[in-house]
């Protein structure tokens, strides 16, 4: 294991919500609630706990890794070639609650170029994103 | 081959420039690239053979640009995931309205 976790690429949405923290998580937590606007899933917010989300165009293998009520709560995300962990991240703000969600993965296809590659490819990436986004 | 053309630390210089700064001659580029004129020509060789830069002869000179399309395959799950969150938080956020009734 040379630099594997950090040869990585990464996504993050955030965005604020006036509604508190507590009512977020239930969201994010609870089987029908989750069902409303992420997938179908067995999910639930327990370590160790395997789940699966389910859509028309596939499935997601997951496992959680971390729950901390009303805060974080960490999963593993796979699916379509895709290895990845989804960690949520809820911070109370005086009008609601500051929502991120950050996507670190990536794609097995690609592992092997990443493992081999002993450059900053991170920080190579992270400018590329920019420019990338900037030419939209 | 992409990760190939841009693991020479140069090369990648080059293309990385030639991304922050748009279209440039070979002149222009090896001005600052701290290696010779042929040097820098190889490496736009290596990096259009991948795709990655486009050249365009005016005259005597040869402008390069950069072909960002050429990453799509590695940025691809990141864009993808980017927009995907994008939409379920836009259903959170409709499905948090419900939740208040």
């Amino acid at each position: 294991m040379n630099k594997e976790s950090t040869e990585t690429l990464s996504v993050v949405t955030e965005r604020e919500m006036p509604h508190p923290p507590e009512k977020i998580w239930r969201a994010l937590t609870q089987q029908p609630l989750i069902e409303e606007w992420l997938m179908k899933n067995d999910f639930e917010p327990r370590v160790d706990h395997r789940f699966k989300f389910r859509a028309d165009w596939g499935e997601v293998d997951g496992q959680v890794l971390a729950v901390e009520p009303n805060k974080t709560l960490t999963y593993t995300w796979v699916a379509m070639g895709l290895e990845s962990v989804v960690t949520w991240t809820l911070t109370p703000t005086s009008t609601g609650t500051h929502v991120r969600v950050e996507q670190t993965g990536f794609r097995p296809d690609q592992q092997r170029a990443y493992n081999g590659a002993k450059y900053g490819w991170q920080q190579f990436f992270a400018a590329l994103e920019q420019v990338v986004a900037r030419t939209d | 081959m992409l990760f190939k053309t841009l693991a020479d630390p140069t090369r990648r210089a080059i293309f990385e420039r030639l991304c922050r700064e748009g279209e440039q001659t070979v002149r222009a580029l090896t001005a600052r690239s701290g290696v010779s004129q042929p040097a820098v020509s190889k490496h736009l060789r290596v990096l259009k053979h991948a795709g990655l830069v486009r050249d365009r002869h005016e005259g005597r000179q040869t402008h390069y640009s950069p072909q960002l399309g050429a990453l799509a395959p590695l940025i691809d799950w990141t864009s993808q995931m980017a927009g995907f969150w994008q939409r379920r938080f836009d259903h959170l956020e409709d499905l948090l309205k419900r939740m208040d009734r």
